[in-house]
């Protein structure tokens, strides 16, 4: 697999699983309302997640995006780790949006410039959609922080849990560093200043204090993952797996 | 975060080629912006509008069922109020 290829099945392994944990809110988000914009923000995602798996079938001898998503194992998977986390409650979720949806915003604004045109093309399209995501994210982390006592207690605690997974959204490896050169990726390692900039000045209007993790994940792009992942893989991928080839 | 705590919203969605701001039905939101993302959620997610209005529901006055009979019935048999009488111009648009 060449690295264009590989560095599509990172960024659409992201989108996937974190689809599947915002699917998970379908039914139990604290307001119907609220049930329907996780829905239609983890729809983004999977659209997005289709289009890039595709794209990295295509890249690397036919496999379709079906095959990819439910037919690899999990350490064939090369989502980070921020996106495998349970959702947790509420709070856990937004926290961990505010993360991803900055992170996604810096990364598409760039990805509209790839030398690859399916990826460019993506890009554009998914640059409106995770600008509506951000600003979901960000209009609750204020009213959440700078809300009640509990819910700024709450809020904080979730932003210390979901840090140490920010890291690794940065961290440069040997495909990004191929398909930077070539103009077809992005170093992920050059988003960070920007994200950065985005967070401190949320998180200053929500009366939040910007958390300070001492240890960081890593390991996911290398299929090294926790073990939530296996667990969202196993009800993800068990009809597919069930009934192969099913259609209806 | 309990439904009753909220304030309900009315939400207005003008279409892609309406000319006005139609009623698309109402939802909660701690405050008006964010009854703006709920709206656009909700209402506009299969490309349904192009600009959205919500207003907080009691602000909203409404007439009463009682007073249905007196408000309505007497409109019922004014034929004469209805421009029916006029021959309209073919290139008037919108009437």
């Amino acid at each position: 697999m060449n690295a264009t290829a590989r560095y599509c099945l990172g960024l659409g392994d992201d989108a996937l699983v974190l689809a599947h944990r915002l699917g998970e809110w379908l039914s139990r988000a604290p307001q119907i309302e609220e049930d329907m914009a996780l829905g239609n923000i983890g729809l983004d995602l999977l659209g997005q997640a289709r289009t890039l798996l595709t794209h990295a079938g295509e890249l690397s001898g036919g496999r379709s995006e079906d095959d990819l998503a439910y037919l690899r194992d999990e350490r064939e998977f090369r989502c980070v780790h921020l996106v495998q986390l349970p959702r947790g409650d509420f709070g856990d979720t937004v926290a961990r949006q505010l993360v991803f949806s900055t992170y996604q915003l810096a990364l598409y604004s760039r990805l509209v410039e790839s030398t690859d045109p399916v990826i460019s093309a993506l890009a554009s399209k998914a640059v409106k959609e995770v600008t509506y995501h951000r600003d979901h994210a960000v209009q609750w982390t204020l009213r959440l922080g700078d809300g009640t006592a509990e819910s700024h207690r709450r809020m904080q605690a979730s932003l210390d849990a979901v840090w140490p997974y920010a890291d690794e959204l940065f961290t440069d490896d040997d495909v990004s560093v191929a398909v930077a050169a070539d103009g077809v990726g992005v170093l992920p390692s050059s988003l960070r200043g920007e994200c950065e900039q985005v967070w401190a000045d949320v998180l200053t209007r929500a009366t939040l204090e910007l958390p300070e993790p001492r240890s960081h994940a890593r390991g996911g792009r290398d299929g090294r993952h926790s073990e939530h992942l296996g667990y969202l893989l196993a009800e993800m991928q068990h009809i597919a797996r069930s009934h192969p080839g099913a259609t209806w | 975060m309990n439904a009753g705590e909220w304030p309900l919203w009315e939400v207005f969605v003008r279409g892609k080629r309406g000319l006005n701001h139609t009623h698309a039905g109402s939802l909660h939101a701690p405050d008006a912006t964010m009854a703006l993302r709920n709206a656009r959620d909700v209402y506009t997610r299969r490309g349904e509008g192009v600009s959205i209005w919500v207003v907080p529901a009691s602000s909203i006055t409404a007439s009463s069922p009682d007073e249905r009979d007196s408000f309505f019935d007497p409109a019922a048999d004014k034929v004469y109020r209805h421009p029916t009488f006029y021959d309209v111009p073919e290139d008037v648009e919108y009437l």
